[in-house]
């Protein structure tokens, strides 16, 4: 097995961008994406040359032809069969995953799951607009109720799916979330993502200029963003607002979240929740939060690593004999009911 | 070890084809297996054939609940199962109900008088008791009360009464091993292994094989029973063992790998019938480098398959028609990015779940054209089980020189099917080893191999290569995303002269039995070898002009096939299909090639080539006239 060494000189986040023209719509988040992801990889001093990207079909999923390090665009929804199929294969490499809320959830949901329970060491980033863009703005699976398509002329009946109520529910073992144009923090989660050994799965909130502008605007926009944001640290109460005079505490009686005044006139800090990122019932309640009534949480939901699944192949593997040498396939032939007919 | 006065006693046969039928609870495959154990240790050539219902644990006793296990063994090749049984062993009514109809007249059937009960007979949907009422006037019929035998003979050992019933395969290969002459040792010794943590069952069940054994020797004193002797084969020295079709695949994909040079293979496969045998074989290979993965679909299957081979190991898939068929789109993408994966087709009667557990060759339109575009994959097929062995090996080394997806077409037969193999020598296995691109001078990832045309192998990891691929239509010059019209004709028409060119660098075609020329061409691929081989063989000591020609390269085919086919007047193609080999035929070289369909979900028997043969042979010259053609072919 190979290990990942740094071993290139000092990497800027252009060192990171291949020779293609990026063709994404003008106002597209993908592009605030591209240069978080960029930077995200400076920062780490990623080696380009096992650094791969692995995507699907849909807009992100363009992604990879933008990057300098290894990448393989796949078919729609497949990216985490493909990028565990790389992983098994070399455990070594760095493997990222580029997704959409189509891409991931609707026609990949069944590999979406079944990558995260399993607990393959990927980071899985999965840009949500709520939308199908490429196919020219139909109404996705994270689409809200009501939602006016080609494909849903009345308004879409369907309920939408929280990617990381999914991802938690599928046994994820570290959830994220960020917004697309809040580069600092979407480099921070990507960083923590990269360094979780096991299936890291990010959402971010992608704004789609052309068939969903303005979808995330109640709590992205700057005029509210700090009323609607919550963000959230481990270790940390759980407090936002523009002076951070609000905060979530649990609700007496029930297991349920409720937003409270802190300090003067509210209550004493010490009610406030505080983070817990390896608690997965709390990263089930914030991942639920939802405006109006709730901020939206952001940051590290959930990070409670375990055993990634490529090593815990290989360290069977190896209590089977596998060293890396070829064994003796002559003897394995001949193990077991062989009879010799003399000259 | 049989004494002198029982080797007087003996009869000789030549070939003998025994047919094992019980309930799905009654432990026939293992009979089988045991018995094909001994047979193959006392020389014989040999055939098995497993014939067992889709239901795990059918309603016992009843007709769909039979599960059968076929061999054919004898002194000389032995090629198929055989047509008819000449030995029977029906363990209950409902297989006797089921199988007697194989038995030949004049032969042989064993029957438990103990299983024959009231409630039985009718679950079987006897309205009389056969052993009664003379409709099994046409066969000897040996009755005996197996079930209160081998409750007698386990009862020192305590075991439960269910239990005790258990033993009574046993009881019946004792006797059939005592019926032929062979040695039990093996069996006792295997017994002992698989009980080892339950020392009262093997001690049983040893007992159980010992007492139908020494029941034999005893009963033929008072001329109940014959004993018969059937000589070994003459076979070339060397080490033998049996193997089964999947067992071959599982070590020649291996020896593919070796072969390539490449130090793991990632097998990736979902659960389906009959090709979960192949998933479960490989994985207890982990210490030969062998990494298999149960993926969540057969999409996440093949996508891993693609995955390893993007990252530079053998990536290999498996499935079974409908599982093939989920796996398309995904094939495409490895046509698109010339990735070398190898997908394994154990083929089984469709459409759509069809018989699960049946043969067909029915997917061979699938594997050649069942894609969206222009999409040409290698296509190959195995013949036999140990043809598996050098079919997986061919397809490592087709899919890593032309970096090539490749189809190899199996079957439900071969799956299960096992015959003796004499061992190849693991230092003369072929060698092809891989060069994975590591100079970046004049590197893009579509960059080509003027002889093959295959693309550079270049893996993640390696410094200065970084590039990307993917589904979308590339350059030609650079690799990169292109939509220009001329160069996707170029790259369809590059994709296209690749594996045509596969053609280039595989042995010409070679007639398996007769002459290159004549009246009749019997041309077959896959499972059906053996029965078509036979019956080429018969037709010829009849001395028609005929010969058997067997295709392991289906796509492409080898480039002197249609100049050999054109040598004969007829063209007939026996297949377990509506017809497809003909047609691919018939559209590659307009030849008046005709098919001969089986699609029973058995195996052809060899009497029904024989009778096609024959009355090809009787028919017309099909081409008009053509003294160019007649009498070069006649020459």
């Amino acid at each position: 097995m190979t290990v990942t060494t740094i071993t290139d000189a000092e990497l800027a986040p252009k060192d990171y961008a291949s020779d293609q023209e990026v063709r994404w719509c003008p106002g597209c988040g993908d592009y605030a994406i591209l240069k978080a992801v960029q930077k995200t990889l400076a920062e780490l001093g990623a080696p380009r040359e096992r650094t791969v990207f692995v995507s699907g079909i849909g807009c992100a999923a363009r992604f990879p032809y933008y990057l300098s390090t290894y990448g393989f665009h796949t078919i729609h929804g497949r990216a985490p069969a493909i990028a565990t199929g790389v992983k098994l294969a070399n455990p070594g490499l760095d493997v990222w995953v580029v997704t959409g809320d189509g891409d991931g959830l609707s026609i990949g949901g069944n590999h979406m799951l079944h990558v995260l329970r399993r607990n393959v060491d990927l980071q899985i980033i999965l840009f949500n607009n709520e939308i199908y863009g490429l196919t020219k703005g139909q109404y996705s699976p994270t689409s809200r109720r009501g939602t006016h398509s080609p494909s849903t002329p009345q308004g879409s009946i369907e309920a939408p799916v929280s990617p990381c109520a999914f991802a938690l529910g599928a046994g994820a073992r570290f959830v994220a979330r960020a917004v697309d144009t809040q580069q600092p923090d979407v480099v921070a989660v990507l960083k923590r993502a990269h360094g979780h050994r096991g299936a890291s799965f990010v959402e971010i909130f992608q704004n789609c200029v052309v068939f969903n502008d303005g979808v995330f605007d109640h709590f992205t926009s700057k005029d509210v963003a700090a009323e609607a944001q919550l963000h959230v640290e481990h270790g940390k109460p759980l407090l936002f607002g523009p002076n951070r005079e609000r905060g979530l505490r649990l609700k007496a009686g029930t297991v349920a979240l409720e937003v409270v005044p802190v300090g003067e006139g509210g209550v004493p800090p010490g009610d406030i929740l505080v983070h817990d990122e390896t608690n997965r019932a709390l990263a089930q309640l914030l991942a639920a939060l939802e405006p109006p009534a709730f901020p939206v949480a952001l940051g590290v939901l959930y990070c409670n690593p375990a055993a990634s699944y490529e090593a815990e192949v290989y360290a069977q593997a190896r209590a089977a004999g596998f060293s890396g040498e070829p064994a003796d396939l002559g003897a394995l032939l001949r193990r077991e009911g062989t009879w010799t007919v003399a000259p | 070890m049989a004494t002198a006065s029982t080797l007087r006693a003996r009869q000789a046969r030549e070939s003998v084809v025994i047919r094992f039928a019980g309930d799905s609870g009654d432990g026939m495959q293992v009979t089988g297996s045991r018995f094909t154990v001994e047979t193959a240790l006392a020389g014989n050539d040999l055939t098995t054939f497993p014939d067992f219902p889709a239901e795990i644990r059918a309603p016992a006793g009843t007709t769909f609940g039979v599960s059968a296990f076929q061999i054919q063994f004898g002194a000389r090749d032995v090629m198929t199962p055989g047509d008819a049984v000449d030995v029977l062993v029906a363990m209950n009514p409902a297989a006797l109900k089921v199988d007697v109809k194989d038995l030949r007249r004049g032969g042989t059937v064993l029957v438990d008088t103990g299983a024959f009960t009231e409630r039985n007979l009718t679950k079987a949907g006897f309205a009389a008791n056969p052993l009664e009422d003379g409709s099994l006037a046409p066969y000897q019929v040996l009755k005996f009360d197996i079930t209160r035998l081998t409750t007698e003979a386990v009862k020192p050992f305590g075991l439960s009464s269910r239990e005790a019933h258990r033993c009574r395969n046993m009881w019946a290969l004792g006797l059939m091993l005592w019926m032929y002459g062979r040695d039990r040792q093996a069996t006792i010794e295997w017994l002992r292994r698989k009980f080892a943590d339950r020392p009262e069952l093997a001690q049983a069940n040893v007992a159980a094989v010992n007492a139908g054994h020494a029941f034999g020797e005893t009963a033929e004193m008072s001329e109940h029973l014959v004993g018969y002797t059937v000589p070994s084969a003459p076979a070339e020295p060397g080490r033998y063992r049996t193997v089964s079709g999947t067992e071959a695949l599982a070590w020649g994909l291996l020896a593919g790998m070796r072969g390539a040079g490449l130090e793991k293979m990632i097998f990736a496969g979902y659960p389906i019938t009959p090709a979960s045998l192949l998933l479960h074989t490989l994985a207890n290979l982990k210490a030969y480098g062998v990494v298999t993965f149960q993926a969540e679909d057969e999409i996440a299957a093949i996508g891993a398959a693609i995955g390893a081979a993007y990252s530079g190991s053998l990536g290999v898939t498996s499935s079974s028609g409908p599982g093939i068929a989920l796996k398309t789109e995904m094939l495409g993408l490895a046509i698109a990015t010339e990735l070398p994966i190898v997908v394994i087709d154990s083929q089984r009667a469709g459409p759509s779940t069809g018989m699960p557990t049946k043969a067909e060759q029915s997917d061979l339109f699938q594997a050649v054209h069942g894609r969206n575009a222009d999409a040409p994959l290698a296509v190959i097929a195995a013949a036999t089980a140990v043809d598996c062995f050098e079919v997986a090996i061919e397809a490592v080394r087709i899919a890593t020189t032309y970096m090539t997806p490749v189809i190899v077409l199996s079957d439900a037969y071969l799956a299960h099917a096992a015959e003796p193999w004499r061992l190849p020598e693991a230092a003369a296995l072929p060698r092809f080893p891989v060069r994975f691109r590591t100079d970046p001078t004049g590197f893009h990832p579509f960059v080509r191999d003027p002889a093959t045309l295959a693309r550079a192998w270049a893996v993640p990891g390696t410094p200065g290569l970084e590039h990307r691929i993917g589904g979308l239509e590339k350059d030609y010059d650079t690799g990169h995303i292109s939509y220009d019209p001329d160069n996707h004709a170029r790259m369809t028409q590059t994709r296209a002269a690749k594996i045509a060119g596969i053609a280039n660098g595989i042995p010409p075609q070679q007639v398996s039995l007769g002459d290159d020329h004549g009246a009749v061409a019997v041309v077959g691929w896959g499972s059906t070898y053996g029965a078509i081989h036979r019956a080429v063989s018969e037709a010829r000591d009849e001395g028609g002009d005929v010969s058997h020609i067997h295709l392991r390269y289906l796509n492409p085919f080898p480039r002197n096939l249609g100049e050999l086919l054109a040598r004969f007047e007829h063209i007939l193609v026996p297949e377990m299909n509506a017809g497809q080999l003909v047609q691919l035929l018939r559209a590659a070289y307009l030849v008046p090639a005709q098919g001969l369909s089986k699609v029973a979900g058995k195996p052809f028997k060899v009497s029904e080539i024989v009778q096609a043969i024959e009355a090809t042979l009787r028919s017309p010259h099909p081409r008009s006239p053509s003294p160019h053609r007649g009498e070069g072919a006649r020459g």
